[in-house]
């Protein structure tokens, strides 16, 4: 019995301090051509870089799909190495559960405080100020994508504001062009929804509702005009029925829509189509209205395994993904702005320095990841897909947002 | 096995049940708010939806199954030829998950490279089916989809009630003069009642679990509107990291089934003794 047990202690020690190569699986719904480009630019540079391996485990769907596949495994008991999530509130109660692996120890050791740029981020992987979170882009949601192409046919100079552009419509429509392309899934209708009430009633008064979750502004006079406003959208985007935001992009890649309200990610689309920011299409930052962005975007957490090996796999993995190399890479190919200030990105295009600039200008506001939980959040999203699709009014569609507003947390 | 009766289907079901009173989110917690869950749960519109979404596609799956598997079966126990290759064609697509069966559908019912665009392709342009993104329409879509997959099935379970009817009954009918659609109507119908049960608990089930076929064949949309029970429980559960609010739908959804099932399985299994 001794015997065994001195063994079993010898062998725990051994694989302690020789620590093996691993294989860790990674779960992510980066799955559009954009997405898929910049994941692989990490898988590449952890296999090169470590002597541990990538799994990849790409989870089709998006995130609606994903996260509730991801969330069951790690409740279910059986953790992946590694998994990428939307910061924000998201992960607390796996967190508070003490489901998640501790990053503090790393976080301090590389100083990650001084170099993550806005620090909210860092904010929201922390949790009684131990964090819990690699921070590993930043999207914001409130881009119009306008395609010079369709206004071009439709005899029409490239907009500059969300105004613009709906005068515009009329004529798009004559040209046999779809004036708004909109996936039909209440998430794409609810960053359509978000990004116009932003442009219409101004951060604060967004703020005040989103953040501080004031039912009363939402009823307000400004909150009504926004409300009838995406009403008008909603008209605009009538004859877009494809339901991926990819497919929707698609549509003012090819000049059969004239634009797409949609987050930076877009940009990669784009980019993979060989697109040209400023020539073959345009971004307009908060709908050409107001230079803000909110800084929501993707972390990576670590779920607990109870492996030293695998643990210190996960922390490599950890500072790999902050390393300033990795985040030009990244960011890149997927047309995220990176979530340090002090690295180089002249390579990147119109678009991206436009969201750059706005962050050094500190145009930031929390997303709505990270004022709503994910309840609030599918309440929304149930609200817009059926506004978006049917003939609800607007005066219906404030009332049922004031009382989900109402009774957030 | 009477560990696992207990354990697993009761026990799990009061633990759900007691659950839908506390205000859990992503984990279970015992933190009772009364009917909270409920009241909300009762006053969403998604939900509302859901549920006249699953009474019209409950009743249309119910009766068209039934329509549509006895006359199948029927057909074929005329003793036709080929009655084998028919029988296979008939049941192949219950061979295919819910999920195929949605994507083959949702693709067919696309306007833009489906059957309206096929349609349209030999000439008669004005042509216009397209239910999947009609609100009106879209739950008759789910419907073409679900009765081609199913209704297989019942046939066969139909058919094999048919081929246990005794020869001399038919005899019996011919020589009485009665004809072939009366002798199934008024003498094979009520001769079948067990079968018939079996096939109507199939269909039942299938309705109330109904899930998958809208995942994959229009994910709850145009909108809201195809929306069911199934998928607000799975949604709120995992999604919205609301389980107080998932197991609330889902102990509606376990009410309802044994509000229709208990008095029916009663009458249809408890009344008779044995033998």
């Amino acid at each position: 019995m001794k015997i065994i047990t001195k063994l079993m202690s010898a062998t725990a020690l051994l694989a302690a301090s020789s620590l093996a190569a691993e294989d860790l699986e990674v779960t992510h719904w980066w799955t559009s051509g954009g997405e898929a480009a910049a994941v692989k630019k990490v898988a590449e540079a952890f296999n090169a870089g470590t002597d541990h391996t990538w799994i990849d485990g790409a989870i089709a769907g998006g995130g609606g799909t994903s996260i509730p596949a991801i969330i069951s495994r790690i409740i279910g008991g059986e953790p992946m190495g590694a998994t990428q999530l939307n910061h924000g509130r998201q992960a607390q109660e796996l967190i508070e559960a003490g489901l998640m692996t501790d990053l503090t120890e790393l976080a301090e050791a590389q100083g990650w405080r001084d170099i993550i740029n806005p620090i909210s981020l860092l904010d929201s992987c922390t949790v009684d100020g131990r964090v819990y979170c690699v921070p590993m882009n930043i999207h914001s949601a409130q881009w119009l994508w306008v395609s010079h192409g369709a206004f071009e046919t439709a005899g029409l100079p490239v907009p500059t504001n969300w105004d613009e552009f709906v005068a515009g419509s009329a004529q798009l429509k004559e040209a046999g062009i779809v004036p708004l392309a909109m996936g039909q899934q209440g998430w794409q209708q609810s960053i359509a929804f978000g990004a116009l009430v932003l442009g219409i009633v101004g951060v604060d008064s967004f703020l005040e509702v989103t953040a501080n979750k004031n039912a009363d502004e939402a009823a307000s006079e400004a909150w009504t005009r926004a409300f009838v406003a995406v009403a008008e959208a909603r008209e605009l985007a009538r004859d877009s029925n494809v339901q991926d935001w990819n497919l929707a992009t698609n549509m003012v890649i090819q000049d059969t829509a004239g634009g797409q309200i949609m987050g930076d990610w877009a940009q990669g689309e784009f980019q993979v189509a060989g697109e040209i920011a400023g020539k073959d299409y345009s971004c307009l930052p908060g709908m050409g209205f107001n230079e803000i962005l909110d800084t929501g975007g993707d972390a990576f957490y670590f779920p607990v395994i109870d492996n030293p090996s695998v643990k210190a796999a996960q922390m490599e993995l950890a500072s790999l993904l902050i390393s300033k190399e990795m985040q030009v890479d990244f960011n890149l190919a997927k047309g995220s702005l990176p979530v340090r200030g002090d690295i180089d990105l002249s390579a990147a295009n119109a678009c991206m320095q436009k969201g750059l600039q706005i962050l050094a200008d500190g145009g930031i506001m929390p997303s709505n990841r990270q004022t709503f939980d994910a309840d609030t959040d599918q309440q929304i999203n149930d609200l817009m897909s059926e506004f978006w699709a049917t003939d609800m009014s607007a005066a219906d569609a404030q009332a049922a947002y004031v009382s989900i507003i109402k009774n957030a947390n | 096995m009477v560990f696992t009766a207990v354990v697993v289907f009761l026990g799990g079901s009061l633990w759900t049940i007691a659950h839908s009173f506390t205000s859990s989110r992503l984990l279970p917690k015992w933190k009772f708010v009364g009917f909270d869950q409920y009241e909300r749960l009762w006053s969403t519109r998604r939900w509302m939806i859901s549920i006249e979404n699953l009474a019209l596609f409950g009743v249309f799956s119910l009766v068209f199954t039934l329509v549509i598997g006895f006359t199948l079966a029927a057909l074929l126990d005329r003793k036709i030829r080929f009655e084998n290759t028919f029988r296979t064609i008939l049941l192949y697509p219950f061979a295919l998950s819910f999920i195929v069966t949605g994507l083959t559908w949702q693709w067919i019912l696309n306007p833009d490279f489906g059957l309206q665009a096929v349609v349209r392709g030999w000439g008669f342009e004005n042509f216009a089916f397209d239910p999947l993104n009609n609100p009106d329409l879209v739950m008759f879509g789910l419907l073409i989809a679900g009765l081609w997959q199913g209704t297989g099935l019942i046939m066969v379970i139909l058919l094999a009630g048919m081929r246990g009817i005794d020869e001399d009954i038919w005899k019996a009918a011919r020589v009485d003069g009665i004809g072939t659609v009366k002798t199934y109507i008024r003498v094979i119908i009520p001769m079948m009642r067990p079968v018939f049960v079996t096939a109507l608990v199939l269909i039942a089930a299938g309705i109330i679990k109904l899930y998958d076929l809208v995942v994959a064949q229009t994910s709850g949309g145009p909108g809201i509107a195809s929306e069911v029970p199934a998928k607000y429980v799975m949604d709120y559960m995992f999604g919205a990291q609301n389980l107080g609010q998932g197991f609330a739908a889902s102990t509606m959804m376990l009410v309802s089934v044994v509000v229709i099932l208990i008095p029916w399985a009663y009458l249809e299994f408890g009344g008779k003794k044995r033998g």
